[in-house]
């Protein structure tokens, strides 16, 4: 990109589009919130462009998307057909054998492509790769006519052992789409040349149901940003964290099922290296779950796959986000035993919580916070209503909560509070202790409309060094589409002993594969600093099922790696070590998967710009009120954050108020402005 | 509730950092099993136990479910050893696998270690895991045709593997002799160390934050709390006397049916389980344990009243009557290497039973059987070969929805390894990986599917195969009006033929030559409602999607479909009015 253009990052959820508009030659940003059209997202997406500026004059646009997530979760991709080994055709449908609950055995499992579309060939692969029955290109093409008679509108081509040798399925893709040239056919191996079969089916299929909805929806944009003027980029986040072209994105879009949410952890982690914290915890609390990712060494941690609902599994790099099912919406009940839960049911945004007026009577967390008076009744966020019903909601926790309990209203509007901290707190602790991280050494990030208003709790619950509150926590995600780097994943199985390995043959692979990935990344037409190539080894102990992540410290150099089986020994044994207490001397080792990464990073993004200019402190006191802390009701000042200049110090019990969101202070805790405007809340001294 | 002066509030935070803790002790084992029985298939479990009883404080939410019901009768075994013999320290852990003194059957390993706080005893931490091989005449360990437990394998009692956190190497010594794959076992060995290790430092660290006294009155108020939550779910049944049998098909050594039989009885908040009038103990492995019995109603019970939490309180109410002279009380030698079968009979008569006394909540039976089967034999290059895996089927049509195609039993949430992997790990090929179409109990709900899984020896030698399964001959029932399943079927290929087993669902040592095959296909759930008023539009798309075949739309369905698959509205209307009436 011109490093003196306009760059936009659009970041579009559920309930609004965020907007991060930054000038690199004014060194000025802008932000912007406008409703999401739901079911025509792009109104809202050109929508929020224009109040930002004229289209024509800016130079990149990078998108985080939920349309492929929404598309899963509602099931609305396209009507997609499957050809695949004779005798295999139901491993979509069959999973791995699982079910939707531990305990509890109903519930049912519609796969997203019809069993009638799913059309079985001659053709089989052995596991050590040689072809034992080639394919037979007439039925294949006859099954593709099918298909297309049937309406399909996509085609997935699944074979079994197409991992160990893709020449089977390279030649089925090549018939089909010599019969009927459509960009939405593709073949498992292009998706993911990865063994296990159900894995690469599912996220094969769940690809080609999503290209023809997600490429709609792309060209839509293109179209409505060509009929503008737009001469500039257009870009979109993956579910890891890099950004990809349009182009690969269509003939991706399962790289984007968690887009959003994954710029905002992008985000998170150069905040807080700016800010100086190369560890943290990021916790966005929505209307209906809390999701927590965590940032070590300034690096976000890879999943290898994600399942969106029950049976959609998505087998490909993602930031790795945890959800649980507590949000502002979460509605808190006495259970039969008598003990108070919040969650997972949800009011969500509609009818949303009792103090909404729009027709719930069951408390949810918003409302405790409502009748605590931390959230100011007469300044919701968002600006869609006018004013909260506070004492509406205070009847519901008084019906539902103090009555069962023997508590007073204000007993229980806390105790609903400090159960609902307790389950974002397990949270937390899941992500960092459980993985070994101490916490003391993690701060806080929340971001999104809630989290913020429960981040003092959560840093003494969980025994956390701070919380850091980034300037705009509303639209944290649009920012990361800004500041993300341009990355392309590879993946290939290669089952092979460390004891006979043939260095060589593994360096060609990863000067091969790293090619490749750069290749892509530098097509994007995006400038950037450098391309790294990063690779990384899936490795066990033979007799093992379960394989761990083997970061190899080299890099692509003058046409090799320098790759050689000590190196790997020994990347491996410290892996395993940071994993589980004991090494198995003596017991062979295997390499199961090469991953492969290219990632274009872009110039440094300077967060100064986002600094407050403000001088006088006393400008932004806006008063005081009454907000109800653990036992009693405390006159608490009110601030407006974004006015409060750098290096100032707010003593707790304090609310920090801005459009998009409410920072509390809790008593024993203080707020801290930092240079960059972010506000640091940690134990007062 | 109890009378406790713990807040609802910390309660509530020190259950959830409690099942945390049982939850990654959890992980650390199946991410660093060998044997994918624990690594894909999860047959393991972990939890904390009380340190006088050996009750279930508080279990993981991700463990095998059968062994949530048993791990307090591990614990017990030990605790019963301890108070014999004395000199129980720090450090200890305790190793043993007996199946008539708290184990399930022999390829269970559990090992239990003391938690000191002040140089006192607080409670145990559990880890049990199932290993692959343990010796005995059948690879893998399901010996359809023992009829002692000696030939199903090496028997250990509880005894100490290491004192004072020493280790000792002639108990792995005398382990490694009697398996044939000790590697494995020895993977999995130190993949429950390494959870039992992080079990102790999380909990250690839980209680110098709250405090020993906190965390004792957090266990007995969920103790409590269960009881008082099982008390209230019962109250809400009507009182009286349930009855339900099933069978199993043989005991794998006579062919005779075995009769599990209940007398459920609900007098106010208790209930009784009476299994008198089961069968005697059998012949052959079909046995089970007293505590196995006990443990499984209770995976029966969480099933049904899912949200009574997972500890010892949730039995308080309840009286067991499972006489030592059924087949469901046995003791040594008596064989039970087949235990995962009977116990799935005895979960679904719990269903049944309860289905009566709730009809509104039935939910028909699942496909109820295990189907271990073991594939072994020699690679070409001379080393020996044990793919050992259980397989899966339908689940019940139940009052919300059809049942779920092709799930795990419910004494699990083992995922079956995939195809690719047994594939690059054992000289086999599948030929067939599908649903298998009218399996499935009809129903107003109808069951899921099972499966077709057809697999052919690629070794010069061929393969020896082994099968231990069941509904050969009794199939899954339904509920409310709906249609039983399908019955499970095995067959292999000969020179003469294809062959099917004697003995239903059980074969030991059948050779089968390299290029020939075998194929198992398993029973789907049982229906629920009656077939004849389920929505003949339902049926169309069934048909459509190959789950019911034209021919069961017209006899089970009395729906009629056009050769282009669309419905016969009259020849429907004629067919199922003229049945009405």
């Amino acid at each position: 990109m011109s490093a003196q253009g306009k760059i936009i990052g659009v970041d579009v959820g559920g309930t609004f589009t965020d907007l991060f508009l930054f000038d690199e030659k004014e060194r000025r940003f802008k932000t912007e919130k406008v409703p999401s059209n739901r079911g025509d997202e792009a109104v809202g997406f050109i929508e929020g462009l224009k109040k930002l500026g004229a289209i024509a004059e800016f130079s990149s646009i990078v998108h985080g998307t939920t349309v492929g997530t929404n598309a899963l979760l509602e099931r609305k991709g396209a009507l997609t057909g499957l050809i695949t080994t004779r005798g295999f055709r139901d491993v979509l449908e069959m999973r791995r054998r699982d079910r939707p609950k531990t305990w509890g055995l109903w519930g049912d499992f519609i796969p997203v492509i019809d069993r009638d579309l799913r059309l079985e060939v001659d053709e089989r692969v052995l596991a050590d790769g040689s072809i034992r029955t080639p394919v037979d290109l007439d039925a294949v093409k006859q099954a593709a006519q099918t298909l297309r008679d049937k309406g399909a509108q996509s085609v997935a081509i699944f074979f079994i052992n197409a991992y160990a040798n893709d020449a089977n399925e390279k030649a089925a893709v090549a018939a089909v789409r010599a019969l009927w040239p459509n960009e939405n056919v593709v073949a498992s191996s292009e998706i993911l040349p990865e063994i296990r079969e159900f894995e690469r089916v599912s996220t094969t299929a769940l690809n080609a149901y999503l290209q023809p909805v997600v490429g709609s929806y792309l060209g839509k944009l293109q179209d409505a940003l060509d009929a503008d003027g737009f001469k500039g980029q257009f870009h979109i986040v993956q579910s890891n964290g890099g950004v990809m072209s349009t182009a690969t994105a269509r003939r991706l879009p399962i790289r984007t099922a968690l887009s959003g949410p994954a710029a905002g952890v992008i985000a998170a982690a150069e905040i807080a290296k700016s800010a100086g914290f190369s560890n943290v915890i990021t916790g966005d609390l929505g209307g209906t779950s809390f999701d927590v990712s965590l940032i070590a060494d300034g690096r976000s941690v890879l999943a290898a796959q994600t399942t969106i609902d029950f049976g959609l599994v998505i087998r490909t790099p993602m930031i790795e986000i945890s959800t649980i099912g507590a949000g502002g919406g979460s509605i808190a009940h006495v259970d039969k035993g008598g003990l108070l839960q919040v969650g997972p049911e949800s009011a969500g945004s509609r009818p949303g919580p009792v103090c909404y007026a729009q027709g719930n009577d069951r408390p949810t967390l918003t409302d405790a916070n409502v009748v605590l008076g931390r959230i100011n009744a007469d300044r919701p966020i968002g600006g869609k209503l006018a004013r909260l019903d506070v004492e509406a909601a205070k009847a519901a926790i008084a019906n539902h909560i103090a009555q069962p309990l023997g508590l007073d209203v204000m007993a229980a509007a806390e105790a609903i509070v400090r159960v609902a901290n307790a389950r974002m707190a397990g949270a937390i602790r899941l992500v960092s202790i459980e993985r070994g991280h101490d916490p003391a050494n993690f701060a806080l990030m929340p971001f999104g409309g809630g989290g913020v208003l429960h981040a003092g709790a959560l840093v003494q619950d969980v025994g956390l060094k701070s919380a850091l509150v980034p300037r705009f926590p509303g639209i944290t995600s649009a920012l990361g589409c800004v500041i993300a780097d341009l990355r392309h994943d590879q993946v290939r199985t290669v089952n092979w002993m460390l004891d006979s390995l043939d260095a060589g043959a593994l360096d060609r692979l990863m000067v091969s594969e790293g090619r490749a990935a750069e290749a892509i990344v530098s097509s994007a037409g995006v400038a950037v600093d450098r391309i790294d190539i990063v690779y990384e080894l899936d490795m066990h102990y033979i007799g093992q099922t379960h394989t761990i992540a083997v970061p190899l410290p080299v890099s692509l150099v003058q046409g090799t790696t320098g790759i050689n089986a000590s190196i790997i020994q020994q990347a491996f044994e410290t892996a395993y070590r940071a994993s589980f207490s004991r090494l198995l001397p003596g017991i062979p080792m295997r390499i199961v998967t090469l991953r492969t990464a290219a990632i274009g990073r872009r110039p440094a993004f300077d967060l100064t710009a986002l600094a407050p200019q403000a001088t006088d402190k006393k400008a932004a006191h806006r008063g005081t009120r009454k907000v109800w802390f653990g036992q009693a009701w405390l006159e608490t000042a009110i601030w407006s954050r974004l006015d409060i200049p750098v290096g100032e110090i707010i003593q707790g019990p304090a609310i920090l108020e801005q459009p998009d969101a409410t920072t509390v202070v809790d008593p024993g805790l203080q707020a801290r402005i930092d240079q960059l405007g972010n506000v640091i809340i940690e134990r007062a001294r | 509730m109890s009378k406790t002066t713990l807040d609802p509030v910390t309660l509530a935070v020190l259950k959830g950092r409690l099942e945390q803790i049982a939850d990654e002790m959890d992980a650390t084992l199946y991410r660093s099993a060998f044997n994918p029985i624990i690594a894909e298939a999860r047959d393991a479990c972990h939890g904390l136990y009380h340190a006088e009883t050996g009750a279930t404080l508080v279990q993981g939410t991700t463990g095998l479910p059968i062994f949530v019901g048993a791990m307090a009768f591990a614990v017990k075994a030990v605790i019963d050893k301890v108070n014999r013999e004395g000199g129980l320290e720090e450090g200890d852990i305790f190793l043993f696998n007996d199946p008539y003194d708290g184990g399930t059957h022999l390829n269970d390993f559990r090992l239990v270690r003391p938690i000191f706080r002040h140089g006192k005893l607080f409670c145990w931490l559990a880890s049990v895991g199932h290993w692959l091989d343990i010796g005995g005449n059948v690879p893998g360990g399901f010996n359809a045709r023992a009829t002692e437990s000696f030939q199903e394998g090496v028997r250990i009692p509880p005894i100490k593997l290491a004192s004072k956190g020493v280790i000792n190497q002639d108990i792995l010594a005398i382990l490694a002799a009697n398996s044939r794959v000790p590697q494995s076992n020895y993977g999995d060995l130190n993949g429950q160390l390494n959870a039992l290790d992080l079990g102790e430092k999380r909990l250690i660290e839980l209680l110098d934050s709250y405090g020993d006294a906190v965390v004792t009155q957090a266990l007995d108020a969920f103790t409590a709390r269960a009881a008082t939550m099982m008390r209230e779910t019962i109250s809400a049944l009507p009182d009286g006397v349930y009855h339900f049998e099933d069978y199993l098909d043989n005991d794998g050594v006579t062919d005779e049916p075995l009769l599990i039989a209940l007398d459920l009885t609900i007098t106010g908040d208790r209930m009784t389980l009476d299994f008198s009038r089961s069968s005697a103990p059998c012949a052959g492995p079909l046995n089970i344990a007293r505590s196995t019995a006990v443990a499984c109603c209770y995976v029966a019970l969480k099933h049904v009243f899912t949200d009574v939490p997972a500890n010892a309180g949730c039995l308080e109410p309840i009286t067991f009557i499972i006489p030592e002279t059924t087949l469901l009380g046995v003791s040594p030698p008596k064989p039970v290497g087949g235990y995962t079968e009977t116990i799935l009979r005895v979960i679904g008569v719990v269903f049944g039973a309860l289905g009566h006394a709730m009809p509104e909540r039935a939910t028909a039976a699942p496909f109820g059987t295990i189907n271990a089967l073991s594939i072994a034999g020699h690679r070409n290059d001379g080393s020996r070969f044990v793919m050992f895996s259980f397989f899966g089927g339908g689940l019940g049509g139940n009052p919300e929805t059809d049942g779920l195609n092709h799930g795990n039993n419910p004494i699990s949430m083992a995922t079956i390894p995939p195809a690719e992997i047994l594939e690059a790990s054992y000289p086999v090929m599948f030929t067939q990986w599908a649903l298998r179409p009218d399996s499935a109990g009809a129903g107003f709900h109808r069951g899921g599917l099972g499966a077709i899984y057809e697999v052919e020896a690629l070794a010069e030698s061929g393969a020896d195969v082994f099968l231990l399964g069941e509904r050969g001959k009794f199939a899954p029932f339904g509920v409310n009006g709906g249609d039983a399943a399908a019955l499970n079927q095995f067959a292999w290929q000969t020179d003469e033929g294809e062959r099917t087993p004697p003995l239903a669902s059980k074969i030991a040592d059948v050779k089968i030559k390299k290029g020939r095959r075998v194929r198992l296909e398993t029973p789907g759930g049982g229906g629920w409602g009656s077939a004849w008023e389920r929505d003949a539009h339902q049926i169309v798309r069934d048909v459509r999607l190959g789950y019911v075949s034209v021919s069961a739309a017209r006899e089970k369905y009395g729906v009629i479909i056009n050769k282009d698959g669309s419905l016969d509205q009259q020849a429907t209307n004629a067919l199922r009015d003229g049945r009405t009436a």
